[in-house]
């Protein structure tokens, strides 16, 4: 679900990211607040042409909501119990539609760029106290990190399960936030030590 | 130059390291001892991560008590895990973070990265996710965030300890070609042979100051006997 940036000239590359971002959040919302199913299918249609604009094929609209499949199928069988299929349905291509746009943001958006907009769009907050570069590097820091923690797990798994430790979650769970405190000091060193 | 005086540094309560003065001016120095002799939080003394207890370090005249910040531009700091070190996702991305506190245009910001990226051969992966590169290209792709910065002097904490031989060499040979200071803090001794200077840390102290062949002979002498 967490995809990356694919280098490319297309106009939803050129884009601002602002405007993406913004894009987005209205986007988001009028799935939401528009309840008529046609709305939520003609954003459908719309976000695959943005893919096939943005000279992604149309596997990659479907890798953003692969991973989510398993939720899709939750929320479609409660409200066959609860209320119809067709609202089920309704339920499902909202929600595979959001994820489908939140992607082509990231696919065709550098997360510098992002970070950049973001920082941009934030500004208007100094006034109250939040700082934008903080919260920025906040969300850099989240996406570069999601990979590198997930080796950390992965690694504490099988040294536990090579001590036959495998069923026990504290063995698991206790070595990771070690490690993960650790790696927080270095990281947070190297950001001083990079002079920002 | 970067000059240590009469330098003690407690960390939690424990003293780490003792009276230690030293200048060093040699383009190549090498930073070696055993486990916990407080090699590295010597390294981190001299681009101000840690200020000393008492005594002062001075870089260029600079005191690191006073002129943190500027000290930390001169003084670039290459990690020993380079994933700790690596803050944005994609490799150009990190490469250009430094950069934009500097007042660069963002054509002159992409002339650097470019150039970097290329002396490393890393040009063919800037688009990539970090995370995607091999530990060797995860090692270089450190150094060039830090030497993009044009620091005057680079300190490496180990930077060899988690590379295969082939990625050791290109570390080495990075390091070699460097036309800044390198103070280096490594266990691998075949790194440090052609330096210019070895210092030997043992509990805190200065055990050896001399020529690779001496301080490295005093040092496997000591370990022997040990």
């Amino acid at each position: 679900m967490l995809d990356l940036y694919q280098a490319g000239t297309s106009p939803i590359h050129m884009l601002r990211p602002g405007w993406k971002i913004l894009s987005l959040a209205i986007a988001g919302s009028a799935l939401f607040a528009v309840d008529h199913i046609l709305f939520s299918a003609g954003l459908l249609v719309t976000t695959l042409v943005l893919y096939h604009l943005a000279g992604l094929p149309l596997s990659r609209a479907w890798a953003q909501i692969r991973p989510a499949l398993w939720v899709f199928g939750l929320i479609f069988v409660a409200q066959i119990i609860f209320n119809d299929w067709l609202i089920g349905l309704y339920a499902v291509v909202r929600l595979a539609v959001l994820l489908m746009l939140a992607g082509l943001l990231t696919l065709t958006t550098k997360s510098s760029d992002m970070i950049d907009g973001i920082t941009e769009g934030l500004g208007p907050l100094r006034r109250i106290g939040v700082n934008p570069d903080r919260v920025s590097l906040a969300i850099s820091l989240t996406l570069r990190f999601i990979p590198v923690l997930s080796h950390v797990v992965q690694d504490v798994r099988e040294a536990q399960r090579a001590r036959g430790l495998d069923r026990n979650i504290l063995s698991l769970a206790i070595p990771t936030i070690v490690r993960t405190i650790r790696m927080a000091e270095e990281v947070s060193d190297a950001i001083d030590a990079r002079g920002s | 130059m970067i000059d240590l005086q009469n330098v003690n540094l407690t960390l939690g309560g424990r003293p780490v390291l003792r009276d230690i003065s030293l200048t060093l001016t040699q383009r190549r120095i090498a930073i070696v001892g055993s486990n916990g002799s407080g090699k590295s939080s010597f390294a981190r003394l001299l681009n101000g991560l840690h200020l000393p207890t008492d005594g002062q370090v001075l870089v260029d005249g600079l005191n690191s008590r006073s002129h943190g910040r500027k000290i930390r531009k001169n003084v670039g700091f290459v990690f020993q895990n380079p994933d700790n070190q690596i803050v944005f996702p994609i490799v150009e991305e990190d490469v250009a973070f430094g950069l934009k506190h500097l007042g660069l245009s963002a054509d002159e910001r992409e002339a650097k990265v470019v150039d970097i990226l290329k002396r490393y051969d890393l040009i063919g992966l800037r688009h990539q996710p970090s995370h995607t590169l091999s530990g060797g290209q995860k090692q270089l792709l450190a150094i060039s965030g830090v030497l993009v910065m044009d620091p005057r002097y680079v300190v490496f904490d180990e930077p060899t300890t988690l590379l295969d031989l082939r990625n050791k060499l290109k570390v080495k040979q990075a390091i070699a070609s460097l036309g800044q200071t390198a103070i280096v803090v490594t266990h691998d001794l075949d790194l440090v042979a052609d330096f210019d200077r070895v210092i030997v840390f043992e509990d805190g102290r200065v055990f050896a100051d001399d020529e690779p062949n001496k301080a490295l002979r005093r040092y496997l002498e000591a370990m022997q006997d040990a």
